[in-house]
């Protein structure tokens, strides 16, 4: 042990008071630090989740409320109109696109006797595709092979909302979670009394629905899509209530036109419906938006906790200084160099620093052990309780800084004055 | 004395004023993050009906398979009611009132031609909601039970759904087209909006949602409406009077303890009825009856990231009073001088003790004071985010005494150790020193 160490020892157990608030505060905020950003961490990451559509060339045109009997015969005519506008690259029908909060759920097994309800099911976000919708999002194909213009047909809705068609493209995700190691290329998922082949497998698409995602570390990604014909993209979501969204695919350049262009189009063809269209990146933020105020939210409430932890230190060290001003002079006097003033000061911060740090680190630990019991947060990953402490000691060493600097300036004279 | 304590605690306190901006600072900063959030969390877990809540519960059955797995981030299938369950307890008359309900977005046409039509939410419900919720009618009434019986093409009005189609409040016998059916306006009344939409299905945005029509469960089936909400099935079929498909929420009121007792016990004996003729798999001890507070509490109708923030900010509060402890004990050491003059010229340990907890009196009011500004600067950026529940975001007159109160508080208890330390300091050893 240095003489520097021992002084600086005996000093703090002459303050130990003091001593200990610092410790409790650098402690605290230590803790509360290495969860925020914890916190921040995972809705940002959320919000960067790569989704293999074309997600700058999409506008999504939904439309509700036409003349329910003739909706199902208006799906071919108003696709021909979509199609023939200038600068739209294919268009289709979808009863939901990703991230729109409108997927529909069911949970598939591997044998044919498996139920939606069995734990072994592996739950699924699944949604339609009509005839052009796989070119108009841009689905990007790994393995197998898109719909038939067969299966488009034949693939009517049976009375529980699932199609009458036995075929099934699934997110290599799925197919990878479903079947571990192996092609998912002619095998058959089960939710009896359903079934489907899967035909094609897709790179990772984005779903939505909270049931899906907890499926895993990969359960963001666990969607299905089955063929429809036009009658049952109409009514997939409530017979009563028909709805069909369209997906239109264009540069992005000319996708702001083509939104206007099919808006206009769709209300000359169905003058009574209530239209509404979005660009997929707005659908995407909308779904986001919540991870983005949360995440401001918290990174502004823990820059502040870390000012206010700094100023504390400053002002507790600038006490110390003053109150030890004949101290100071004293050693200066027999000899000490301002360097070792300051290493003095700094020496006292680390240490009373990386005792905060280690039991904040412990403190981190244990709240996050709290949090995924009581609120579905999830396992912190190490780095962060060590980053945490190093922010944490950079700042102590910071904070100190200039406190210990003035005390070099006190001047070896001090020594002999009275107080 | 106290006027003297103030007139010493203001003078201390500008000898340091980068100190003390530093102080006030730091719990104005902690105040204004807590009681952001928590005010954010008092207006969500607030009674949406102080005056009726006491009288109203929800009945809870399980007729779910006993194998049947729930994924623990799906909808819970039991929270709803099978259509034959729903329609045994409300016909049963068990309670003093009940009713049956599922929501609904139905599409309204503006009367006169050339305008767009537009979709309103509803409620699909039986006769009692009205008197049971207490909502008040300008005009008109409920449907009787015998419109009920009957699927009479009824509905009520919300005042600004009638403004909307038909530009008056006063709409009664007039007929509304709803999703191309024709129904003839009974009763219109006053906007409804309560905070959560505690009797909605867990589904619906229980923050901003309102309903703004009324029509017969009867009549909705007739004419085939769609409900919104969760839909649990477990054995294939989803037609809406099927036994194993859980859509409709139940109501009813009670009004005595007793009646509470007596409808457990009606409960518990359904449930058992139920499994001796097989439907049921689970026993009677599944049927349970909540108060409404109990099932917001059940339903976790807060959003679990509202809570963590509410910890996270009250964590910070904590850095902030620790951080103000010790700065306050650093301020009160440092006048051992002062304080041994005057306990030398005779106050005692406790006037020297209330002199500096005045001190800190005076910190945690000038922090009270910034912590508000700053707490109505968060409600306001809390107003601006796009959660359902952000038109809330405000305080009422509680909440802001609370704020002092929260200051007050936490400065007196920053300054308890500090002052108790400083007066103990020993005057002839202080004063030889000097």
């Amino acid at each position: 042990m240095t003489p520097e160490f021992r002084h600086v020892l005996s000093s703090l157990r002459a303050h130990r008071v003091p001593a200990l608030l610092v410790i409790f505060e650098i402690a605290l905020a230590c803790a509360v630090l290495c969860n925020a950003v914890f916190m921040i961490g995972q809705r940002m990451s959320d919000m960067h989740l790569p989704n293999a559509i074309d997600e700058q060339g999409i506008v999504v045109v939904s439309m509700r409320g036409g003349d329910a009997a003739g909706a199902a015969g208006s799906v071919p005519r108003d696709l021909e109109a979509l199609r023939s506008i200038a600068g739209v690259q294919a268009a289709g029908s979808v009863t939901s696109v990703p991230l729109d909060n409108n997927g529909q759920n069911d949970a598939f097994g591997t044998s044919p006797d498996a139920r939606m309800e069995d734990a072994a099911s592996v739950t699924l976000e699944y949604s339609f595709l009509g005839e052009g919708a796989d070119k108009a999002l841009g689905l990007h194909l790994l393995q197998g092979r898109f719909f038939t213009a067969e299966e488009y047909a034949n693939s009517s809705l049976r009375p529980e909302l699932m199609p009458r068609s036995h075929v099934a493209i699934i997110t290599q995700s799925l197919a990878q979670r479903i079947w571990p190691g192996q092609s998912a290329i002619g095998k058959v998922m089960y939710s009896k009394p359903l079934w489907y082949t899967v035909v094609g497998v897709i790179a990772d698409v984005l779903c939505s629905n909270d049931a899906v995602r907890s499926g895993g570390d990969r359960g963001f990604y666990y969607g299905a899509f089955f063929p429809i014909d036009p009658a049952g993209s109409v009514g997939a979501f409530s017979p009563a209530n028909p709805q069909t969204n369209y997906v239109l695919r264009s540069l992005p350049a000319e996708r702001d036109r083509v939104l206007g262009e099919a808006v206009r189009r769709l209300k000359q063809l169905n003058p009574a419906a209530v239209i509404q269209a979005k660009r997929f990146t707005d659908v995407r933020d909308q779904y986001f938006a919540d991870n983005a105020s949360v995440a401001i939210t918290l990174a502004v409430i823990c820059v502040i906790m870390l000012l206010v932890t700094a100023f504390g230190i400053v002002g507790l060290t600038s006490f110390w200084v003053r109150q030890r001003r004949r101290q100071i002079g004293i050693r200066r006097a027999i000899g000490a160099s301002r360097r070792q003033v300051v290493y003095y000061f700094q020496t006292e911060n680390f240490l009373l620093s990386t005792i905060g740090v280690m039991l904040g680190m412990a403190l981190a630990f244990g709240i996050n052990l709290y949090l995924m019991q009581h609120y579905q947060m999830q396992h912190m990953p190490w780095y962060y309780l060590p980053a945490g402490a190093l922010t944490l000691w950079l700042l102590g060493q910071l904070a100190v800084l200039g406190p210990a600097l003035r005390a070099a300036q006190v001047p070896p004279m001090v020594a002999t004055r009275a107080a | 004395m106290f006027g003297y304590y103030l007139d010493l605690a203001w003078r201390s306190l500008r000898r340091t004023p980068v100190m003390t901006a530093l102080m006030v600072l730091a719990i104005g900063l902690g105040i204004g993050a807590s009681m952001t959030m928590l005010t954010v969390l008092h207006v969500m877990s607030d009674d949406p009906l102080p005056d009726r809540s006491a009288h109203l519960f929800v009945p809870h059955l399980d007729p779910r398979p006993a194998n049947f797995t729930q994924n623990l981030y799906a909808p819970d299938a039991s929270a709803n009611f099978t259509y034959p369950d729903a329609m045994a307890l409300v016909s049963s008359r068990q309670a003093v009132r009940q009713a049956a309900m599922a929501g609904g977005t139905l599409l309204a046409r503006r009367s006169g031609t050339g305008h767009t039509p537009f979709y309103a939410d509803g409620r699909f419900t039986t006769p009692d909601f009205f008197a049971m919720f207490d909502l008040s009618f300008l005009s008109g009434s409920a449907w009787s039970q015998a419109d009920e019986d009957a699927r009479a093409r009824v509905v009520v009005l919300s005042e600004s759904l009638s403004r909307e189609v038909f530009g008056t409040a006063d709409s009664v016998g007039r007929i509304a087209h709803l999703n191309d059916a024709d129904l003839r306006v009974v009763g219109v009344t006053r906007d409804w909006q309560p905070n959560p939409m505690f009797y909605a299905d867990a589904d619906a945005k229980e923050f901003s949602d309102a309903d703004r029509f009324f029509l017969p469960l009867s009549t909705s089936l007739d004419l085939k409406f769609n409900t919104n909400g969760n839909q649990s099935s477990w054995a294939g079929s989803i037609e809406h009077n099927s036994p194993t498909l859980t859509w409709l929420q139940v109501w009813v009121q009670l009004d005595t303890a007793s009646e509470v007792t007596a409808y457990r016990r009606y409960l518990a004996d359904y449930a058992g009825q139920q499994k001796k003729l097989g439907r049921y798999e689970r026993s009677a001890d599944s049927a349970h009856l909540y108060s409404l507070m109990e099932w917001l509490a059940i339903e976790r109708k807060v959003p679990s990231d509202i809570h963590l923030q509410v910890w996270l900010a009250l964590a910070f509060l904590a850095v902030c009073i620790t951080n103000i402890v010790a700065l306050l004990l650093a301020k009160f050491l440092r006048r051992g001088g002062e304080i041994s003059v005057r306990r030398a010229m005779g106050a005692r340990r406790r006037d020297i003790f209330i002199q500096l907890a005045t001190e800190s009196a005076v910190i945690g009011f000038a922090g009270g004071v910034l912590g508000l500004i700053l707490a109505q600067l968060g409600l306001w950026s809390v107003r601006h985010r796009p959660d359902d529940y952000a038109h809330l975001a405000s305080m009422d007159g509680p909440m802001l005494a609370f704020t002092f109160a929260l200051a007050l508080g936490a400065s007196l208890l920053a300054g308890l150790l500090p002052a108790w330390r400083a007066c103990r300091i020993t005057p002839a050893l202080q004063l030889k020193t000097q």
